[in-house]
């Protein structure tokens, strides 16, 4: 049976993972190949990389580094940050990445992920979505949950699943940072529309969170989160113990 | 030396890398003859079926598959590569297959509930079916491996080695004689993968 996925997602700046890291037993925390090492064996499923670097140099130190790590960690990754063009998408597939991740760069070009969907198949795109309730509507956020670009983020979903989106990840910048757990009644909106698989973001404090959102949506596909396993608050492997307790299938 | 083969399909460096770090000789490769020259070959894949066929025949290498399997050469065939191994495929209209293994490649949608979503996305267990096969020597029946897939291996009976549910039971992987193929990524399923990569570099003395 399918399993529900894992991932972690880590943040990296010039080459280096950014947000505190709090782990035994590295000797270099804010290494994204030994924490992509490390994930890969306490069972993440996949893992997220995410380029927030804005310069040239940065970009080239981030390539750089994801070849490392798909040289030494043979599971699914996906690459996110700076994504605009088809080129972003050849430049980050080469060093091995399996799926490309599009968010601004998509709304400001909404043909990049047909063109993209086209050339590499609709496995290789996600569309991630930074949404927030506004005036009793889920709204479409840019620029890292900055800016409201007044679109209605349920018609942008389906509207990004027609041109060839595979996956969607939504993170509820409501409950993003608030660690009380994912944005159910938004993932559910989500789900109801969209017929490919959906990740969950924003919110996780705990690993019940995890199992109130695979219990909640059931066609719900996988959580992601960032500092409460980069803080060591959760272990993968005890969180996966705890979702297989709660008879939710998952890869151990 | 294992040939990888390169028509154009894809990208081979995690395939490459995964075969690197279990200490495989291996070359990526689009030349005849080091495909000629070598002991296995692993034939890779993503994207439509027509298409790859096309770049396969193109490239000149289809026929130069089927000559050196039909020689006994060891073949993997992974993903889009494995469909490839059957005799036609239906995606998107109807296109020979490299014809080594009985059975057609046949779209999941209409086979399994509505609820499910295609593509079949994201990691799925193993059932190993007819005995355990020579390519599993190192993983046991139940690991998880990752798929990524909108269409599967159907009236493969004979070749079947494993499946995975899905709704139905999805073709996992076949072998017959000395022609394998994994439905699913290898090179992306942690050490499940590289161990079923090792089993098949060894029975190709690589």
């Amino acid at each position: 049976m399918i399993t529900k996925r894992i991932i972690p997602c880590l943040d990296v700046k010039n080459g280096r993972v950014v947000k505190g890291v709090n782990f035994l037993g590295l000797s270099d925390v804010s290494s994204p190949v030994e924490l992509a090492e490390y994930y890969s064996k306490s069972g993440a499923d996949e893992l997220v990389f995410y380029d927030i670097t804005a310069s040239f140099e940065g970009r080239e130190l981030f390539t750089d580094i994801l070849t490392e790590v798909a040289s030494k960690i043979f599971i699914p990754l996906t690459v996110g940050g700076g994504i605009n063009t088809v080129d972003d998408f050849d430049r980050v597939l080469k060093c091995g990445a399996d799926k490309v991740s599009v968010n601004s760069g998509a709304i400001r070009n909404p043909d990049l992920i047909k063109e993209a969907a086209l050339k590499y198949g609709d496995q290789c795109v996600v569309l991630s979505c930074d949404i927030k309730r506004v005036d009793g509507e889920f709204r479409l956020f840019a620029k890292g949950g900055r800016e409201d670009t007044g679109i209605n983020a349920i018609e942008w979903i389906k509207k990004g699943v027609n041109s060839g989106a595979g996956e969607i990840v939504v993170n509820s910048i409501d409950t993003d940072g608030v660690k009380n757990g994912f944005d159910i009644e938004m993932l559910k909106a989500v789900c109801e529309v969209v017929n490919v698989p959906v990740i969950a973001s924003g919110g996780a404090g705990c690993s019940e969170d995890f199992v109130k959102l695979f219990n909640e949506i059931p066609t719900i596909d996988a959580g992601l989160a960032a500092s409460i396993f980069h803080f060591g608050e959760v272990e993968i492997k005890d969180l996966k113990l705890l979702l297989k307790e709660n008879k939710i299938n998952v890869r151990l | 030396m294992i040939s990888i083969v390169d028509y154009g399909v894809g990208n081979l460096f995690s395939l490459s890398s995964s075969l690197k770090s279990i200490g495989a000789d291996t070359v990526v490769t689009s030349d005849k003859q080091k495909i000629i020259d070598s002991s296995a070959i692993i034939l890779p894949g993503v994207g439509a079926f027509s298409d790859a066929q096309k770049k396969l025949k193109d490239s000149g290498l289809f026929e130069v598959i089927i000559d050196e399997a039909k020689k006994g050469k060891k073949l993997l065939g992974i993903c889009l590569g494995m469909q490839m191994l059957f005799e036609k495929s239906f995606e998107y209209g109807e296109y020979d297959g490299l014809k080594l293994l009985k059975g057609n490649i046949v779209p999941l949608e209409g086979k399994i509930s509505p609820q499910l979503k295609i593509p079949h996305i994201g990691w799925n267990s193993l059932e190993f079916k007819n005995g355990k096969s020579d390519l599993f020597k190192y993983i046991n029946n139940g690991d998880f491996v990752y798929f990524v897939h909108s269409y599967y291996a159907a009236d493969c009976e004979e070749s079947i080695i494993a499946t995975s549910e899905y709704g139905i039971d999805v073709t996992a992987a076949v072998g017959k004689d000395n022609i394998y193929g994994c439905q699913f990524h290898p090179e992306k399923s942690g050490d499940v993968g590289l161990n079923i990569l090792k089993a098949f570099c060894e029975m190709g003395d690589c």
